[in-house]
């Protein structure tokens, strides 16, 4: 692994503000992440995890702040948007896989429409990541065949294939039965060892403090607590966060 | 999995297998017996009417039908190219119409008007009146550089111009019916907002819209008749003519007979795919 350059982060965002009418959602946020980091976002529900990553993939315009990706102001008004989003993945919680499209062709989709693929390049490269997760026979399945983490993990697996500079998860375990939890965490594993650089909302805690390197609390939309993973689980610091943690051990 | 082969019912079951089959043998007999009931009782109401032999020589008449029958044939084609060109014209000016109504940026402002405008002036607007309109409007403007325009031509302008609005608001139905989320996945991918749209929604949208988008094609076969009121020689103005020389209304029975047969096989298609995408629905699918 390359030593992390600490003066050049991979997307950073300054006082990310986004109101809906008169609530704050985000009350001035401030993140960074580096090459090949995994950040996990975490909060309760309503924090704005969520809308965090919406505002950086640009699909929900914001009210204020700044967010730069490799140094370049993706958040300036005449920003193309189409051309920023091709560099930044984004992976729902409910998969939103394309239901008439086959599970090979949902993959190929921006990879012929969006880098101007030939559709023989577009399906070996497919492929390829068909086979890393082990759903190559699937090809040609339609998503409505397919379990919940088969979906997800395609779903991942189709914002990856076009190589975004920074994949954006949002909350991608929450909708899925306990059982399939964790092939879905172990692709996310398996992406950070090759590289990936990823910013995910989750709830799996142990899995954030296994993977990340980073965590973020967020708390009625502001950063409450941040710190490198193992230290922010072993001492929290802040109120909010001890009563985070503790009320979701509970569970 | 337990093995089914060595399977032997109870007796338990085998008393709920033979009243079933009991109860299911008697309403199949009893559904035939109200059948013939009601086909005699109709047959016996008609035919005893007083009219009923005036009725039987002026409207079944079997030699006017055999005169008949080759020429509203003849006009019958017309229908069908006529029909042909205006669902082609009545899908593009549909979608496009469909596709105005849904643009968000208030730069398309008019154009989202007039696409509003446009659909509740011809839903409203009667077809024949429509058809009068177009048919004896556009040649009055005698338009330089352009001869007779032919009447099937100025039919198939005025049933593609009504028949557009109702088929667009099938479309954006449809569209409206797709999932934000599914436009959401495909822009996040870095596809353009006309890509998303012809690559994820509508492909999804025309799939859903397909039973009611065929319902108005059945409904457009038959009022293709109505360009006869402009004076093209179609099935109904052929067998129009046929009355008149036959003083006999045995012809439009027979035009209308031929409409019912030509919409059967559209029909039919529209129940079997309307099936086939009630079970995708039913097989808990989001198509």
């Amino acid at each position: 692994m390359t030593e992390i350059d600490w003066n050049n982060p991979r997307l950073k965002v300054r006082g990310l503000r986004k109101n809906f009418d008169q609530k704050v959602v985000l009350g001035g946020v401030d993140l960074e992440i580096y090459p090949g980091q995994i950040v996990a976002l975490i909060g309760s529900s309503g924090s704005g995890k969520s809308t965090l990553l919406r505002c950086i993939n640009l699909i929900e315009g914001i009210s204020d702040g700044q967010i730069w990706l490799e140094g370049r102001d993706i958040s300036v008004a005449d920003i193309d948007q189409d051309e920023v989003r091709r560099e930044i993945g984004l992976v729902f919680q409910s998969y939103n896989l394309f239901a008439h499209l086959s599970i090979l062709d949902n993959i190929t989709l921006a990879l012929q429409h969006v880098q101007g693929k030939n559709q023989d390049e577009a399906e070996t490269i497919a492929m390829q990541w068909l086979e890393r997760i082990g759903l190559a026979d699937k090809a040609e399945s339609y998503p409505d065949k397919l379990s919940g983490g088969q979906q997800q993990r395609t779903a991942i697996v189709r914002a990856v294939a076009l190589n975004p500079k920074v994949l954006l998860l949002d909350e991608v375990t929450s909708a899925l039965d306990p059982e399939l939890v964790g092939e879905v965490l172990e692709l996310i594993r398996d992406l950070k060892a090759t590289g990936t650089t990823i910013i995910m909302a989750t709830h799996e805690l142990s899995f954030a403090r296994d993977v990340a390197d980073w965590v973020v609390f967020l708390d009625k939309g502001v950063v409450a607590e941040e710190g490198e993973a193992a230290e922010f689980f072993a001492n929290p610091k802040n109120e909010r966060t001890r009563e985070f943690l503790s009320r979701l051990k509970a569970l | 999995m337990t093995d089914n082969a060595n399977f032997e019912p109870s007796a338990a079951e085998l008393e709920r297998r033979r009243i079933r089959a009991k109860a299911h043998r008697k309403s199949i007999l009893i559904s035939l017996a109200s059948t013939v009931l009601f086909a005699v009782v109709a047959w016996f109401g008609l035919t005893s009417t007083p009219g009923w032999s005036r009725v039987q020589a002026s409207f079944f008449d079997w030699n006017t039908a055999v005169t008949a029958w080759p020429l509203v044939l003849d006009g019958l084609w017309l229908n069908l190219r006529v029909l042909v060109f205006a669902v082609i014209g009545v899908l593009f000016f549909g979608l496009i119409l469909a596709l105005l109504r849904t643009l968000k940026n208030p730069v398309f402002f008019p154009l989202r008007i007039f696409a509003r405008a446009y659909v509740d002036f011809f839903r409203g607007l009667p077809l024949i009146i429509v058809l009068y309109l177009v048919g004896f409007g556009i040649p009055g403007l005698r338009l330089p550089g352009i001869g007779r325009i032919p009447t099937e031509l100025l039919g198939v302008v005025a049933l593609i111009l009504t028949y557009s609005a109702y088929v667009a608001e099938v479309f954006r139905a449809g569209i409206e019916s797709i999932h934000p989320s599914q436009r959401l996945a495909a822009r996040s991918l870095g596809l353009s907002y006309s890509q998303s749209m012809r690559l994820v929604v509508l492909p999804q949208a025309v799939r859903r819209v397909a039973p009611p988008l065929m319902n108005d094609f059945v409904s457009l076969q038959k009022d293709v008749g109505l360009i006869s009121i402009l004076g093209a020689v179609d099935a109904v103005r052929a067998a129009q003519i046929q009355v008149a020389m036959s003083a006999n209304f045995t012809p439009y029975v027979v035009a209308g007979l031929l409409f019912v047969v030509l919409a059967i096989p559209t029909i039919r298609f529209a129940d079997r795919i309307t099936e086939k995408f009630a079970k995708r629905e039913q097989a808990g699918n989001a198509l």
